[in-house]
């Protein structure tokens, strides 16, 4: 492996690397859009990914590998096309991440951080993912995957090494590579944010429930001595 | 009985809610023209006197935290959006910003407007594509209907707005630790004063705000603050997301007064799953001391919590019942607090490290009862003794936990391991 871009890739990436550091007061704070926009090519970040960072900041590339190593997105070696997270953090663990994560790393044969042989798909164990009413939760290339349980998980995975269409709870209607979810996470856009659900069930409980027994915040302007959102019973 | 207040949830039901368009039809950018009309000092005390707390975790009154801002100072000035939801059981933001991008944009604008600023940052964890596509959408629509951009709306306010997504690090959910990841280094936090309101992002003077409490500022613009004084609590007035997780009949998110009982909150949501009991629960996020079922009637605004014993953090409730082991949970929290240590104050890398050993060894049965007393003073040498708050935040579960169940720990000693099935808590294996 060159520790260098070639010339090509080079030119096609200045180009991008000059609209992201564009957006900032400071060119560094580009940093972190420009690692996952060298991720987006090779789908790690390599010693050439490094280079050309700090090529386009003026850093060492000391410096940039500095940050590379504190962030778990930043992956150092190759994963699979399909990079499948467990939530294993205590809420999902308990509602069943760690079974899942567990029939995940049998079924494949694969341990944490690792990917199958046909590098289709690697797994790992993430944490909190801020969708706890969806427990347990799955991610693959960092769209959500609800309500999953060790068959459902098996299911997906399986599909993914066979090239099906896989799409996800909340989110596009199909599943990106690993490589084009870097591109998006630097900021540029790939025309499929209006796909997919705007909530699912768990995000419309409460607003549901308002409906069904007519409730809802005080009107404006009708604001009185009593509190409202409350009823009856006094402070 | 207090009851539900849909505000920023009201229309998420809507297939368009995440669109323009659909945010519009239910007045929609009516709060930023309004703003735009007013003094940018005006709108600063009217999120004053309408006692918004940060909705983020910590609760610091918003409106003081912007009348911070220096006023001599020749710096640009800057507003971030804390979008780096990541505290283990909150789980509202990223919703909000799934359903309802706008609010969230539409709320920049305002705040923006009303402290001076000319460019914001909305800073997203990465690890919600679709999020950041909604985001980085809605920023566009917005651009285009020159609700942000040049001469906002012909007012002569201009206004940039970046969507910059982190790269997986819990701590840069710390505000100084995201300005410093903002600006392209490891995310760790800094030594507090000053604050970041006198030198923030690149050393200018910024504002850190959470996602929900910039989304409920064009709403009180809107409808002004005796509207939201209306509901909650004297000092922690308005309304909040509280999102039910875990071992509950209907987990979800439940927008309601601040000041709402777990009780009622459990009533709505259908109680906790059949067949079982509350055991514990966080009030706030991993980082709040756990409840039990003495805390039910607790109201759940920022006073009555703390007097209890925990904090309101995040209003992430994870509901856990009979069949969980407290001491499989707590070790599992700690795990993740040493994993996501950014590593520079010794007591939270190491103690963090330790406190994983200590809890593996319990799990494993080969632990003793003076680990008890190990782990709490390890606790006593984190709490209050790093640069942030996550050293405090590990040692919460901990504290607690040792506090209402300190027999179970016990148990693991006596009974030579963890005295629990640990399939009977899963979704499947739960069934009475």
């Amino acid at each position: 492996m060159s520790s260098t871009f070639s010339e090509e890739v080079r030119a096609r990436l200045e180009v991008d690397a000059k609209d992201v550091i564009a957006r900032y007061p400071q060119q560094r704070s580009a940093l972190l859009p420009l690692l996952h926009l060298v991720q987006a090519e090779e789908g790690y970040v390599s010693q050439a990914g490094i280079r050309f960072c700090a090529d386009q900041l003026g850093l060492t590339t000391a410096e940039v590998t500095a940050v590379v190593t504190f962030y778990t997105m930043y992956k150092r070696r190759p994963v699979g096309d399909y990079h499948v997270g467990v939530c294993t953090n205590t809420l999902c663990a308990i509602m069943g991440g760690d079974e899942i994560f567990a029939g995940l790393k049998e079924h494949l044969g694969v341990g944490n951080d690792e990917a199958t042989e046909d590098g289709r798909v690697s797994i790992e164990h993430v944490e909190c993912n801020a969708a706890c009413d969806f427990a347990p939760v799955v991610m693959v290339n960092w769209e959500f995957f609800d309500n999953q349980t060790p068959e459902s998980a098996k299911r997906l995975v399986d599909d993914l090494r066979l090239g099906k269409d896989v799409r996800p709870t909340r989110g596009p209607e199909g599943l990106c590579t690993f490589k084009e979810a870097g591109r998006l996470l630097a900021g540029f856009s790939d025309g499929h944010a209006g796909e997919g659900t705007q909530a699912g069930e768990p995000s419309l409980q409460g607003l549901r429930l308002a409906h069904e027994r007519g409730w809802a915040a005080p009107e404006p302007g009708a604001a009185s001595d009593r509190r409202t959102g409350d009823e009856g019973s006094a402070k | 009985m207090t009851t539900l207040t849909p505000v920023l949830s009201a229309n998420w039901d809507r297939h368009d809610s995440f669109t323009l368009e659909g945010y519009r039809a239910d007045g929609g950018y009516e709060g930023l023209r309004t703003a735009l009309t007013m003094e940018p000092d005006t709108i600063v005390d009217l999120i004053k006197s309408s006692g918004l707390r940060g909705r983020g975790g910590a609760g610091f009154p918003t409106g003081m935290k912007w009348g911070f801002l220096p006023k001599d100072n020749p710096n640009p000035r800057y507003l971030v959006v804390n979008a780096d939801e990541s505290e283990p059981g909150t789980c509202k933001d990223v919703p909000l910003m799934l359903a309802n991008p706008h609010s969230l944009i539409e709320g920049v604008a305002v705040a923006a407007y009303a402290i001076r600023s000319h460019q914001a940052f909305i800073y997203v964890r990465g690890e919600v594509l679709h999020v950041i596509r909604r985001l980085k959408q809605a920023v566009e629509e917005a651009r285009e209907a020159n609700l942000i951009g040049p001469d906002v709306l012909g007012s002569g306010f201009d206004l940039d707005v970046v969507v910059h997504a982190g790269a997986g690090a819990y701590i840069c959910g710390e505000e100084t630790a995201l300005l410093d990841s903002l600006e392209g280094y490891r995310g760790q936090p800094r030594l507090k004063p000053p604050f970041p309101a006198v030198a923030g992002l690149y050393s200018s003077p910024t504002v850190v705000n959470n996602v929900e409490s910039i989304a409920s500022v064009p709403l009180i613009v809107r409808h002004g603050a005796e509207w939201f004084t209306a509901m909650g609590t004297e000092k922690s007035a308005g309304f909040g997301f509280f999102s039910l997780s875990g071992h509950v009949e209907r987990p979800g998110q439940y927008e309601a007064p601040l000041g709402v009982t777990l009780r009622e909150l459990l009533d709505m949501a259908g109680g906790v799953r059949a067949g079982h009991s509350l055991k514990f629960w966080t009030p706030g996020g991993s980082s709040t001391p756990i409840f039990t079922d003495e805390h039910l009637d607790t109201p759940l605004d920022f006073e009555s919590v703390s007097a209890a014993g925990s904090m309101l953090g995040t209003r992430a409730l994870q509901i856990f019942d009979e069949t969980t082991c407290v001491v499989h949970a707590v070790g599992r929290w700690i795990e993740f607090y040493a994993h996501e240590s950014c590593g520079k104050c010794t007591p939270c890398r190491e103690g963090n490290y330790w406190m994983v050993q200590v809890l593996d060894r319990l799990e494993r049965g080969e632990g003793t009862e003076a680990d008890l007393e190990k782990l709490l003073d390890i606790c006593d040498n984190l709490l209050g003794r790093a640069f942030c708050a996550l050293g405090d935040g590990a040692a919460s579960p901990v504290m607690s936990s040792i506090k209402y169940f300190r027999q179970e720990y016990i148990d693991h000693v006596t009974h030579g391991g963890c005295p629990f099935d640990h399939r009977k808590a899963t979704v499947w294996g739960g069934t009475a």
